[in-house]
């Protein structure tokens, strides 16, 4: 995380079934704010390339591949420290850049530290059966552990999709309360997995139950989904973490995961988090985005902005 | 700033919009004039400025029309509608196509403008005017398509004149003159003179698509050009949207006239959160209700209602939304919130929060920087106000609402209701039994389930109560632009006048048993008030007065049951009051005629046969948005029987009104009132609750008077004179109810085509349209 942190980690708070249990998310009023956010609100010219510097702090660079090799993963790494090509960072009079964290499964770990050693950016790491989580659940904090262990600095945990579907928030609590345990001074990312909790009423309270549970960061989804994050589930979770930070005073992250694919997704999650939370929540220490493929589309835009031309995708480095 | 910087701060930056094509078009228009007869001329008489609010800069001049204008307009409205009435429905379809296509390619230029003209944000203009007047006309364009096979016996009125206020300057032009072109009329529109630009515009369309001559004429101008046009004897039609105020005066203006009148007016709408609500949802329905147009909207829910045990949740949920708007620069496409139209609108809006604040409420107004010039207001709401604040009771037509708190649903739908007027409504719950419950209960036209200020064409809008009359959308709109093609009637004869009944000189004959006939109130035979009587052929009719018309009246407010019973109980009830009738047919045969008599059973059934089958729709508005149109009771009706056909008269009103399920108090025929007597024990037979009809006997325009001015009598209908049909209208304006007279031309009662039919149907109801959109 940053260096200055500028509020005291995340503790949560007992199980409060009452936060959560009577509220009922109205999805078309939803999905109106979610597609109407976009037109009330744009950035332009110098706005536009600053926000889009911001959002490449943001990303958690990932890759979440059966096929990731330690050089698969050096690559990513060495991409993470220089996301910008020089020549551009210069012309927006820009020394130092770097993304917001690598995300990597708990075997590429140490290779992760390695590559990165000496930049500053935290290795994060997923955990728990990821992506279904449905391995037994000592197995799963032993993961944690373990890629703790090996230097992982957030972990990205996964929930049990079946407490959520069926209602058994205390189970999902505890559960999560024992991963939070286990990732001791890591912080830790719960991943809802939106795409399969069904309505978004279920979104909502899974937000709540997290966040009480102690997860630093609430993240809509594990990239494998049939949905990822989408702007109405967004905005839904954004609603939760805004309650709970008025309840408790405490301060959540939030990690849109899958589905940003452009320049333009960025700057919409960039909208909503600046509208529903502030500009404190467009920091990476309180709003990632996990991504792989986003970085490219950020940097020809700021190509274009610098040069005027439109940009392609081979002159800049990959990821 | 450096992009460093930025970066830090996160700040949205500038995102104008360009105005140099909508500022190089007012370059060439100096001077907004006329376009009259497809010319466009220049003003004759004086010029009024029109100015930009958001910078006080000068666009314009625009011509404040004369009568002259009117008069040339009006003729040549005139001397086109028999050609356009007469072209076959797909020729009008092809030109209302045309209209929306040349609007949807100049949707950049539309939205500029009218942001320009009337202080609107860029984002509002863009998304939401310039869409709804392309979809208007594409919507009737189809209703010019199919209006001979949808409206069979109808034809269109004639000329309409129509004039439209500043808030949603050519999406108001849409939803006037796209209905009168479809049904085949020509039109006289007037734009506000502080918005005259987006309408010119239009007019060169209406060249450029090659609209014949004189289908389409504008005259700019103020209110004395409304005047004008109100008052021209061409004028078959008018057509208002503005203010409670002036509507009241068209009302009285156009009293006694042919022209037939739809009124939109102001309104108080009630945003009702339940505790159940998805209270972010609500907040964001706020956003959309009232900080809307700068809340410069006639249904804008202005009067929020939060059930106490969230309120203060709410409103804090609200403040911080609040503390997000931005206001500003309305080219800007990042503002929330743009100007208001006139230096004289913020003025007012100021007066009216003061006034608020004097009272004692609590204004909680968004902290955001305003420009320095133009007329831009901080959105905010009140808190700590009552309904007995002027705040509460009065249009403030700014981006400021006011709030209550309620505890139970039914003291929800008691402070909804406490309002002259019924414009719209706004239901937040995600229980869907008490959402909809609260939405059959509300007076309102239009009612938003989770969700505020939808509009689509298809989907009728306009008030109950002082809001106005009449519809605009959908086919509850098309209505108010044609008219059952009907023979014309022959004059009424006079009344004879009404003798008094003379006191019996002493020693006469002895008097057989004597009939007595009361009036019928709350289903009691009773004495008229002032004791009086007066002599008809067969005997002595009470004579009543104002307070037994209060007392019916009265005796009909508390039947409001009768419009919540299922239609089938009220059809049973109906046939029931048949078969009584067929039962004691030769007395009443006796009394009018054999034929009457079976004519009226025959009504009977088939508005018994009505009951449950005048229904609603469900409009094809919006994906995921069911859009119900129900036709519900307009309350209680006051009923003028004609003088003629003394039973069948009185029952061809009573049988479709009671039929909706309103209640009426009805005058019986002047000079044949004692059938009225005979009735009620008819009545009293049938099943019908107490109050649900109510007879009164009397002198015909004093009764009818009474009732016209009676601010809880919601429509009226009158069969009688001329100049009593002036005299009702006129008094009417007081609660703006609707009047619907014959001009004091008889039909023929027992002629079914001329007696009976949907046209009495829909006199008794008011369509409300329910939005409800879905989502699981």
């Amino acid at each position: 995380m940053s260096e200055n942190i500028p509020f005291p980690r995340m503790t949560g708070t007992g199980f409060t079934p009452e936060w959560f249990e009577n509220v009922n998310v109205n999805t078309p009023a939803a999905e109106r704010r979610a597609a109407t956010l976009t037109t009330r609100r744009t950035v332009k010219k110098d706005w536009q390339v600053a926000w889009l510097a911001r959002a490449i702090t943001c990303i958690d660079l990932t890759t979440l591949s059966g096929d990731d090799t330690a050089g698969r993963v050096q690559r990513l790494c060495a991409k993470a420290r220089r996301p910008l090509r020089a020549d551009l960072m210069e012309a927006l009079g820009l020394d130092r850049l770097t993304v917001g964290a690598v995300c990597v499964y708990p075997t590429m770990v140490p290779h992760a530290v390695k590559a990165l050693e000496g930049s500053g950016i935290p290795v994060a790491s997923v955990a728990t059966g990821f992506p279904a989580g449905l391995t037994p659940l000592p197995l799963r904090l032993a993961e944690i552990r373990y890629a703790v262990d090996q230097g992982a600095a957030e972990i990205d945990i996964v929930i049990t999709r079946e407490l959520a579907l069926t209602g058994n928030w205390a189970a999902l609590y505890d559960e999560i309360r024992q991963m939070r345990e286990a990732c001791g001074a890591a912080h830790m990312k719960a991943i809802l997995a939106t795409g399969d909790l069904g309505p978004l009423t279920n979104v909502w309270r899974a937000s709540m139950v997290a966040m009480q549970a102690g997860a630093d960061f609430i993240k809509t989804s594990t990239g494998k989904e049939e949905v990822n994050a989408t702007l109405p589930v967004s905005l839904t979770m954004l609603r939760a973490l805004r309650d709970f930070h008025k309840f408790t005073g405490q301060f959540v992250g939030f990690k849109p995961a899958g589905g940003l694919k452009t320049a333009k997704d960025a700057m919409a999650w960039q909208i909503l988090m600046k509208e529903e939370l502030g500009t404190g929540w467009l920091m990476p220490d309180l709003f990632r985005i996990g991504a792989s493929s986003l970085l490219g589309d950020i940097e020809r835009q700021i190509e274009h902005h610098v040069t005027g031309r439109y940009s392609a995708a081979n002159r800049h480095a990959l990821a | 700033m450096s992009i460093r910087d930025i970066m830090e701060t996160m700040e949205y930056g500038p995102a104008p919009e360009s105005s140099a094509e909508a500022l190089a078009w007012i370059a060439t228009h100096p001077v907004i004039g006329h376009y009259i007869g497809g010319q466009f001329m220049a003003p004759q008489g004086t010029t009024a400025e029109v100015m930009s609010p958001a910078t006080d800069a000068f666009l314009a001049h625009v011509g404040i029309g004369t009568e002259a204008e009117v008069d040339m307009a009006m003729e040549a409205a005139r001397a086109a509608f028999p050609a356009w009435s007469a072209r076959p429905g797909h020729e009008r379809a092809r030109f209302l196509h045309a209209l929306a296509r040349h609007v949807q390619k100049r949707e950049r230029f539309l939205a500029v403008l009218e942001t320009l003209d009337n202080g609107k944000t860029i984002r509002e203009s863009r998304d939401i005017d310039i869409p709804l007047v392309a979809r208007h006309f594409t919507h009737h364009a189809g209703w010019a398509e199919l209006v001979e096979s949808a409206f069979p016996g109808h034809a269109p009125l004639g000329v309409c004149g129509q004039i439209i206020p500043w808030n949603f300057p050519l999406l108001m032009l849409a939803w006037k003159i796209a209905p009168a072109l479809a049904a085949g009329n020509t039109v006289v529109l007037k734009p506000a003179d502080l918005t005259p630009l987006t309408a010119f515009a239009f007019a060169e369309i209406c060249a450029e698509i090659g609209l014949p001559p004189g289908v389409v004429n504008i005259v700019n101008g103020d209110g004395t050009t409304g005047a004008l046009i109100v008052g021209h004897p061409q004028a078959d039609k008018i057509a208002f949207t503005g203010s409670t105020e002036v509507g009241r005066l068209l009302r009285r203006q156009t009293a006694g006239t042919d022209k037939r009148l739809s009124l939109e007016l102001g309104g108080k709408s009630p945003f009702i959160v339940f505790e159940d609500a998805d209270l972010d949802a609500a907040v964001e329905g706020v956003v959309d209700a009232i900080w809307f147009n700068q809340g410069e909207v006639c249904c804008a829910g202005s009067r929020i209602l939060v059930q106490e045990g969230v309120a203060e949740r709410f409103f804090d949920k609200l403040r911080a939304r609040m503390a997000r708007l931005r206001v500003g620069d309305p080219l800007d496409k990042t503002m929330d919130i743009g100007a208001l139209v006139s230096h004289r609108q913020l003025a007012r809006v100021d007066t009216l929060l003061a006034r608020g604040e004097a009272e004692g409420a609590v204004l909680h107004r968004a902290p955001c920087p305003l420009p320095a010039t133009g007329t831009f207001s901080a959105p905010g709401f009140f808190t700590g106000s009552a309904p007995a604040h002027s705040v509460n009771q009065t249009e403030i037509f700014g981006p400021i609402a006011t709030t209550l708190t309620f505890r139970t649903p039914p003291e929800a739908v008691a402070l909804a209701n406490d309002t002259r007027y019924g414009l719209a409504a706004s239901i937040w719950s995600e229980n869907i039994n008490r959402a909809i419950d609260v939405a059959a209960k509300v007076k309102a036209g239009v009612v938003w389930i989770n969700a505020a200020n939808i509009f689509d064409a298809a989907a009728p809008f306009g008030g109950y109560r002082e809001s106005g009359f009449g519809r605009e959308g959908g086919r509850a709109g098309m209505e108010e632009y044609l008219a059952p093609k009907a023979p014309p009637g022959a004059p009424r004869p006079p009344l004879v006048p009404m003798p008094e009944v003379a006191p019996l000189p002493d020693g006469g004959p002895a008097a057989e048993i004597d009939i007595t006939a009361k009036l019928y109130i709350g289903g009691k035979q009773v004495r008229a008030d002032g004791g009086q009587s007066y002599s008809v052929p067969g005997g002595q009719a009470a004579l009543a007065n104002r307070k037994d018309v209060r007392n019916a009246v009265e005796a009909a407010g508390k039947a409001g049951g009768w419009g919540g019973i299922t239609a089938h109980n009220r059809a049973q009830v109906l046939y029931f009051l048949a078969e009584n009738l067929s039962q004691r047919g030769a007395e009443f045969a006796a009394l009018t005629s054999e034929a009457e008599v079976e004519a009226t059973i025959r009504r009977a059934f088939w508005y018994a046969a009505q009951a449950d089958k005048f229904d609603g729709r469900v409009a094809a508005t919006k994906s995921s948005h069911l859009t119900l149109t129900l036709n519900e009771p307009l309350g209680t009706i006051g009923l003028i029987a004609p003088d003629e056909a003394p039973l069948l008269g009185l029952m061809s009103l009573v049988l479709p009104a009671i039929a909706m399920g309103n209640r009426v108090v009805a005058t019986a025929s002047q000079s044949r009132p004692l059938i009225a007597a005979r009735l009620y024990q008819v009545l009293e037979t049938s099943d019908l609750p107490a109050g649900v009809v109510n007879l009164l006997t009397g002198a015909r325009d004093t009764l009818a008077k009474v009732l016209a001015e009676h601010d809880d009598v919601a429509a009226l209908w009158y069969c009688g004179s001329a100049e009593g049909a002036a005299m009702v209208e006129v008094a009417s304006a007081g609660n703006l109810k609707p009047i619907w007279t014959d001009r004091g031309l008889m039909r023929d009662w027992l002629d079914p085509a001329q007696g009976q039919g949907e046209e009495f149907l829909r006199r008794a109801t008011q369509v409300k349209c329910v939005w409800l959109p879905y989502g699981a």
